[in-house]
């Protein structure tokens, strides 16, 4: 099967608002799409739709090959969900949700226990088990609702917003394990980390307005950036206006952008023409002008720099 | 119906989780018996008959059912746990029924853990076994049809107070409809065929005949079409809210 998750013109209208806007996607095994969008996008939503818990107001979403709103059954006994702020069941405690989770699945005795404990494992939830979910962090209720999704190895995943709430190490843990299941799974993950995406994703959808509005490689996305490859330059606010002068007149030089930076730092954003490797061409110019400089080395916000310019825009319209 | 049971028993197990189960056997017991003594003068009436226990039940419901009832859909909406429920593969009938029979199996046990009651006139005098076990058979019933009433209510709101207040409401008139006070007064303006209609669609009626003894299957299935019609109703509700 090619497409294990297929959504087809989905449109969803609150009274006069379109909170999504003909999205269509489709995702592959092996493939992790990431959602990106500012809040009130349409990500959650869309995301909604593709669970079956929200019917479209037109189109339609597959999971595996089930049309959600006809088979629903075969689709989500497909798919692992953690819906938006992982909601539990406050009184429960992990053990028993995963219970409860897995039974509703078709699983019970000593493979129900199994897959427990496999899940239990994979998130790091030893320590909680028999803990109150109320009682936990919101770390470990995220793991809590990510244990729920991955506890009967669902060939579809659909997380929504997954790291929300994690610490970095708990951040670097959950994405370490999303990248390890990868490979048999098809996965979208909403984020709102642009790192993230980077870090996970093989392939990053933007949307705004209910619309999408940049679909492809991360890489490829950052490409259409003004600053892709472009080079950050960290130096004294003394010598900013000096190191502006030295790189101006370069051929390979588009733009520079400078801002301020604590400390009496100045940063400078030095975006090269046609996406040119340009880091020694300005490495050598100010070493040649004399200017002193902290530091120099690729700019890597180019998805964050599209994201903001694509989605400002979309406002602004 | 592997579904249902897990759904059934993850909801009932959810009353004892917190203190809700116990303060809601406690009041309820409590109450049960304070009406029958106090108010239904069951010593001084000198019979050896359940008469003056059952015969407060339908208003002991009217605000013990929907105290249990309001929680079982309106909860989940608002604390988000609906999208978790609702997206496992659980059928919609399954999760209706499932916690339907969380609930009502609960006021059950209320029900059951009334037999003192029993034993006391049993120790007292020599009552017809038969009518208190066909009252309590009735009064089952007749839970069964509150909770119903309260879970359809409960899917439509996520606020429990609301559905609690909605629920009573909806409970009083469907018992008020059989009462001696309100056919009294509708008697006034209304056709005895009228009055028939709306005495009949009351639970009172059906479950006084069933108390004095008497199990008639119009009876038994008006209270399990009642139920049947609330659940379904339920169903529509907690599908319908999915088009948001």
């Amino acid at each position: 099967m090619a497409d294990m998750i297929v959504a087809d013109q989905l449109v969803k209208s609150f009274g006069a608002k379109r909170a999504v806007d003909d999205v269509s996607l489709q995702v592959r095994r092996g493939e992790v799409l990431g959602f990106l969008g500012p809040n009130g996008a349409g990500k959650s939503t869309t995301m909604k739709m593709l669970t079956g818990f929200l019917k479209p107001t037109s189109g339609r979403a597959e999971i595996m090959g089930f049309d959600v709103a006809v088979d629903p059954m075969s689709a989500r006994r497909r798919l692992g969900y953690l819906p938006e702020g992982a909601p539990l069941y406050p009184d429960m405690t992990p053990w028993s949700l995963l219970h409860f989770c897995g039974r509703t699945r078709g699983t019970s005795g000593s493979e129900l226990r199994r897959k427990v404990y496999a899940s239990i494992a994979r998130t790091n939830l030893e320590s909680v088990v028999a803990q109150p979910i109320e009682t936990l962090s919101k770390g470990f209720k995220r793991r809590v609702g990510l244990a729920q999704a991955l506890l009967h190895d669902p060939d579809v995943l659909i997380l929504d917003e997954p790291t929300d709430g994690l610490d970095p190490n708990q951040k670097h843990e959950v994405r370490e394990l999303i990248r390890e299941i990868a490979p048999e799974k098809a996965i979208i993950i909403s984020t709102h980390i642009l790192e993230e995406v980077d870090a996970i994703c093989s392939r990053a959808v933007i949307i705004a307005d209910g619309k999408v509005i940049a679909d492809g490689a991360p890489g490829e996305l950052a490409q259409r950036s003004e600053i892709f490859n472009a080079v950050a330059v960290m130096l004294s606010k003394d010598v900013a206006e000096r190191a502006r002068a030295a790189l101006q007149p370069l051929d390979a030089v588009k733009d520079i952008r400078a801002m301020s930076q604590a400390d009496g730092q100045a940063k400078l954003i030095i975006a090269p023409k046609d996406g040119a490797m340009i880091l020694n061409t300005v490495a050598g110019a100010l070493a040649d002008a004399g200017v002193d400089v902290i530091s120099v080395r690729p700019e890597a916000s180019a998805l964050d720099d599209l994201f903001r310019h694509l989605t400002l825009n979309g406002e602004a319209a | 119906m592997g579904t249902l049971l897990t759904v059934a028993r993850r909801e009932f197990a959810g009353y004892f989780a917190t203190p809700v189960a116990a303060i809601f056997l406690i009041i309820f017991l409590a109450l049960a018996s304070a009406f029958t003594f106090f108010v239904g003068y069951f010593l001084e009436r000198g019979n050896a008959d359940l008469q003056s226990f059952f015969m407060f039940h339908p208003w002991l419901y009217l605000f013990m059912a929907p105290a249990l009832s309001m929680r079982l859909w309106a909860e989940e909406r608002r604390q988000g746990t609906i999208e978790l429920f609702l997206t496992l593969p659980i059928p919609v009938w399954a999760a209706v029924l499932g916690k339907f029979l969380a609930a009502w199996l609960f006021l059950g046990l209320a029900l059951a853990l009334t037999f003192p009651m029993w034993i006391t006139v049993n120790v007292l005098g020599e009552p017809d076994n038969g009518v208190i076990l066909a009252s309590y058979l009735g009064s089952f019933l007749m839970a069964g049809g509150y909770v119903a009433i309260g879970s359809c209510l409960s899917a439509a709101t996520k606020n429990q107070v609301i559905a609690f207040v909605v629920t009573v409401t909806v409970c009083f008139l469907m018992t008020a409809g059989g009462a001696g006070f309100v056919t009294d007064l509708i008697s006034e303006f209304m056709s005895d065929d009228a009055l028939k209609t709306v005495a009949g669609l009351s639970v009172l009626p059906h479950f006084n005949q069933i108390v004095k003894g008497v199990i008639d299957a119009r009876d038994v299935v008006y209270f399990l079409a009642l139920m049947a019609a609330w659940l379904l109703a339920t169903m529509v509700v907690v599908d319908s809210k999915k088009a948001g």
